[in-house]
C-alpha cells in the first residue's frame, strides 16, 4: 500500500516536472538542450536524405543546419527525427521537436486548428501524377476509374478526392503512412498511378532502377506551399525560423554566397550591412547575436546555393528553377524576402 | 463461533484497528487516484487551450474529403467524420469475423492433426504451429502483402476461376447478388426454417434424455435450413440476379471485391491465430482422462459419437476460456492492418481522420472505447456461455 502511494506520488511529479520545462522558451530549451530536434520525414532525396554514414542532407535539412547554425554557430548540432506524415504535427504539437521541417503544406487548418505556426515558404509546389510510360496515360483527365496509391494523412490525399470528384471521376485509392510501401506497391503494379507533390514525384522517380520508365503527368491538381512549422506560442521561436529563411532569400537577392561572404562583411551597401549584422542589430529582437546571418551563410549559403546544391537541374532530382515559382521574385518567382531592415 | 464476550480479543486501540487502518488505506488511494486523474485532464485542458488545440466532439459532423479504399457501409469523399469512424468500425468487425471463422475452422483442424497417430500428419501439424507462432504477427501480414497478394498478376493477365471470380493485385472478384422483387420470401423461409430446426433439436434432445432413444436431430434441422428456403426461392421463380465483374478501362467493374491488403490480413490473421486455437484444442483434448474413451467403447458407443458426446463436451471446459482470448487477441491485432493500407478503424480513424483533423483527444479517446466495448462484449457473451458448459456440482 505504501509503495502504491509512492508510486502514485512519483508520477505526479513527473508530470509537473513535464509540464514545468514545457513552460520554458523554446530557444532557452535549445541552448540548455545544446542541440536542435528538427523533425524531418522519411528519407526523400533532395529534400530529406539519409546517406549512407548516417548524415541527413536537403533542401529541408538545410533549413534545420541553418536554424542550428545562427544559434550554435554550429550547423552539426541537430537531432534529426524521421517521422511520417501522419504523426508529424502530434509529435510537433506535444514537444518532441522543435520544428518540423519536412515538405508540409501551409493550410488554413493546420496553421489555426492544431497548435501550429508556419514560419514561411521554402518551397512552391504542386500535386501532380506519376504513371508507367508503358500504360501511354498523357493526362491526368484519363485516369477514371484508376487505382491511385497515395500517402494517408496528407493535403496530398484531400486534393486528390477533390480532383476526381470535380472532374466527376472515381478511383480507389491505396493508402498507406509509409512512403516506402506505396512507392514498393507502384512498383509492383498495385496502382495505376501514384501522386503526390511533383517535388517528391521527382524525387522519387530519381531512386527507381529505371526512371525513364515513368512519367509526371502534365496536370498540377493543387497549390502545395511547403516550409518550416513551429509551435504555436512561443512567437520568438516562430520569429527566428521565419527569419533565418527570409536571411537565406534576402542574402541570394543582395548577391551574398558562402564564397564571398568574407568580402560582403566588409561592403558598404546598407542591405548587406544589415543583413549581415555590420550595422544596426537585427538578431538582438530574437535573442540571437547581430551576426547570426553570418554564420547560416558561412556554414550552409544562400537559399540558391543550398536549392541547386539539392534539388536543381544539376542534380538527380533536376528540378529546374529558372521561370518556376521558387525563381526570386526579381526573376519572376513566389520567393521574396520581407525587408530586413 | 461463540457469542460469549469474555473469549473475544480485547478491543485494539483505535490507530491499531485493522478496519479503520483499512478505510484510511482505501479513503487515501482514493482521494490520490482521483486527484491524479482531475490533474492529468485538467492539464490536459489547459495546455490544449494554450496551444490553440482544439477539443472536442464538434468536428465529427465536417466533411472528411478523403477516399476510402474499401467500405462494407456506403461513403462517399463528402461524409461526415462520424460516417468514417463508422466505415471503421464496419472494417474493422468484418475482418474481426471472418478472421475468428477461418481461425477456429483451420485451429480445430490442425488440432486435431497434431493428435493424429499418423507421423506424417502429426510432424506436419507440429511444425505449422511452431513456425508461424514463433514469428511475428506483423511480419507475417507485410510478408503476405507483398509476398503473396502484391505479386500477383495485373488486371489484364488475372487468375480466372470459371469466369465468375478473379484474383490480381488489385484483389478479389466475386458476382456479387442482386435481390429482385419477391427475394423476401426466401428470406422469410430461411427465418421459418432456422426457427423449426432449432425446435427440433430442443425436441430431439428431451426424448433422447427421456426415452434413451436417438432421432437424427441434427441431420434433419441441416436438410431443412437448406432445403426449405431452396424450394421458396425457386418456387417463387429465383428472383436473384447477378453483378459480374467485368474488365472495363483499369481494372474490373462491378461484382464485390476486396482490396490485396484485407486478403492479406484475413490470411495472416486467421493463420497465425490457428495456431493458438490448434494448440488449445490439443491439450483440451488430451486433459480429458483416456479412460472416458475407453467406457464409451466398452459399451459400445460409435467412435464419432464418443468424440461428440463424451469427449468434446468435457474438452469444451479446458478449451472455452483461453478460446475467448484468443478471439479477442484477433480482434486487437487487426490494427496491424496499418502497416499494409487496409482500412480499418486504427487506419481511418486513429490515423488519418486524427491527422486531417487534428482531434487527437477525441479520436483516440472513441478508439480507445471502441476496443474496450467489443473485448467486454464478446468475453461477457463467451464467458456466460462458459458458465452454461462448467461441470454443476450437485
Amino acid at each position: 500500500m505504501k509503495l502504491g502511494l509512492t508510486l502514485l506520488a512519483a508520477a505526479a511529479a513527473m508530470v509537473t516536472v513535464s509540464t514545468a520545462a514545457y513552460a520554458q522558451a523554446t530557444l532557452q530549451q535549445v541552448r540548455t538542450r545544446g542541440s536542435l530536434n528538427c523533425q524531418v520525414g522519411l528519407p526523400t532525396p533532395g529534400f530529406y536524405a539519409l546517406a549512407a554514414n548516417g548524415t541527413w542532407s536537403g533542401l529541408d535539412v538545410d533549413m534545420c543546419r541553418a536554424v542550428a547554425a545562427a544559434i550554435f554557430d554550429d550547423p552539426n548540432r541537430v537531432q534529426y527525427q524521421s517521422v511520417t506524415s501522419a504523426v508529424r504535427f502530434t509529435s510537433l504539437a506535444n514537444g518532441e521537436s522543435d520544428m518540423l521541417s519536412r515538405t508540409t503544406t501551409w493550410t488554413a487548418v493546420r496553421d489555426t486548428q492544431l497548435g501550429l505556426e508556419f514560419a514561411g515558404v521554402n518551397f512552391y509546389d504542386g500535386q501532380g501524377f506519376l504513371v508507367p510510360r508503358a500504360s501511354n496515360i498523357t493526362s491526368a483527365r484519363q485516369l477514371d476509374g484508376a487505382t491511385v496509391c497515395v500517402l494517408t494523412g496528407t493535403t496530398t490525399e484531400l486534393n486528390l478526392a477533390d480532383y476526381f470528384r470535380s472532374h466527376n471521376m472515381t478511383f480507389r485509392a491505396v493508402t498507406n503512412e509509409n512512403v516506402n510501401v506505396l512507392v514498393e506497391t507502384y512498383l509492383g503494379g498495385g496502382c495505376d498511378a501514384y501522386t503526390n507533390d511533383k517535388s517528391g514525384l521527382a524525387s522519387r522517380r530519381a531512386a527507381f532502377p529505371n526512371p525513364n520508365d515513368h512519367v509526371i503527368l502534365p496536370e498540377t491538381i493543387s497549390k502545395e506551399p511547403l516550409g518550416p512549422v513551429v509551435r504555436h506560442g512561443d512567437q520568438n521561436w516562430g520569429d527566428i525560423v521565419r527569419w533565418v529563411l527570409y536571411g537565406m532569400i534576402e542574402a541570394e537577392e543582395m548577391g551574398v554566397t558562402q564564397a564571398n561572404l568574407a568580402e560582403m562583411q566588409r561592403s558598404t551597401n546598407p542591405g548587406i550591412r544589415r543583413l549581415l549584422g555590420t550595422e544596426g542589430n537585427i538578431g538582438q529582437g530574437m535573442g540571437l547575436p547581430a551576426d547570426f546571418m553570418v554564420r547560416v551563410i558561412r556554414h550552409i549559403g544562400n537559399y540558391g546555393e543550398a536549392y541547386e546544391r539539392h534539388v536543381g537541374a544539376n542534380t538527380p532530382i533536376g528540378i529546374p528553377r529558372a521561370n518556376s515559382l521558387n525563381a526570386l521574385w526579381t526573376n519572376g518567382g513566389l520567393m521574396y524576402a520581407m525587408p530586413f531592415r | 463461533m461463540s457469542s460469549s464476550t469474555s473469549t473475544a480479543p480485547p478491543r485494539p486501540s483505535f490507530l491499531n484497528d485493522a478496519g479503520v487502518r483499512a478505510f484510511f488505506y482505501q479513503a487515501a488511494v482514493f482521494v490520490a487516484v482521483t486527484g491524479l486523474l482531475y490533474y492529468l485532464i485538467s492539464n490536459t485542458i489547459t495546455n490544449m487551450s494554450q496551444r490553440n488545440m482544439s477539443a472536442g466532439f464538434d468536428f465529427l459532423d465536417v466533411s472528411a474529403g478523403f477516399n476510402i479504399a474499401f467500405t462494407l457501409i456506403p461513403y462517399r469523399e463528402g461524409d461526415s467524420y462520424l460516417r468514417v469512424f463508422q466505415v471503421g468500425i464496419a472494417n474493422t468487425l468484418l475482418v474481426a469475423v471472418i478472421g475468428i471463422v477461418f481461425a477456429t475452422i483451420i485451429g480445430l483442424i490442425v488440432g486435431l492433426a497434431r493428435l493424429s497417430t499418423n507421423w506424417l500428419i502429426g510432424t506436419l501439424a507440429r511444425w505449422y504451429i511452431e513456425v508461424l507462432r514463433n514469428t511475428p504477427l506483423l511480419l507475417q501480414i507485410i510478408a503476405w502483402y507483398f509476398g503473396v497478394f502484391n505479386l500477383l498478376p495485373r488486371p489484364r493477365e488475372s487468375i480466372d476461376w470459371g469466369g465468375l471470380f478473379f484474383l490480381n493485385n488489385r484483389g478479389f472478384y466475386m458476382p456479387g447478388p442482386v435481390p429482385q422483387e419477391g427475394f423476401g420470401w426466401t428470406l422469410a423461409a430461411l427465418l421459418v426454417a432456422v426457427l423449426g430446426a432449432v425446435l427440433i433439436v430442443m425436441w430431439s434432445n428431451r426424448r433422447r434424455r427421456a426415452t434413451g432413444r436417438i432421432f437424427p436431430g441434427g441431420t434433419v434441422a441441416t436438410a431443412l435450413i437448406i432445403l426449405l428456403p431452396l424450394a421458396v426461392f425457386y418456387g417463387s421463380g429465383a428472383p436473384l440476379a447477378w453483378d459480374w465483374p467485368t474488365l472495363r478501362g483499369f481494372n474490373f467493374v462491378g461484382g464485390v471485391s476486396v482490396p490485396p491488403a484485407f486478403c492479406a490480413l484475413v490470411v495472416a490473421l486467421s493463420i497465425y491465430t490457428s495456431c493458438f486455437i490448434a494448440e488449445i484444442v490439443r491439450a483440451g483434448i488430451q486433459s480429458v482422462a483416456h479412460g472416458q474413451t475407453e467406457a464409451a467403447r466398452a459399451l459400445g458407443v460409435k467412435p464419432s459419437r464418443t468424440m461428440r458426446f463424451i469427449i468434446l463436451p468435457q474438452a469444451m471446459r479446458v478449451i472455452i476460456p483461453p478460446l475467448i482470448s484468443q478471439y479477442l487477441n484477433l480482434t486487437k491485432n487487426s490494427s496491424l492492418a496499418i502497416a499494409i493500407g487496409f482500412p480499418d478503424l486504427v487506419s481511418v480513424w486513429m490515423n488519418t481522420s486524427l491527422n486531417q483533423s487534428g482531434r487527437a483527444i477525441p479520436i483516440v479517446a472513441m478508439t480507445m472505447a471502441f476496443y474496450c466495448v467489443v473485448s467486454l462484449a464478446v468475453s461477457g457473451l463467451l464467458n456466460l456461455y462458459n458458465r452454461r458448459m462448467q461441470l454443476t456440482e450437485r
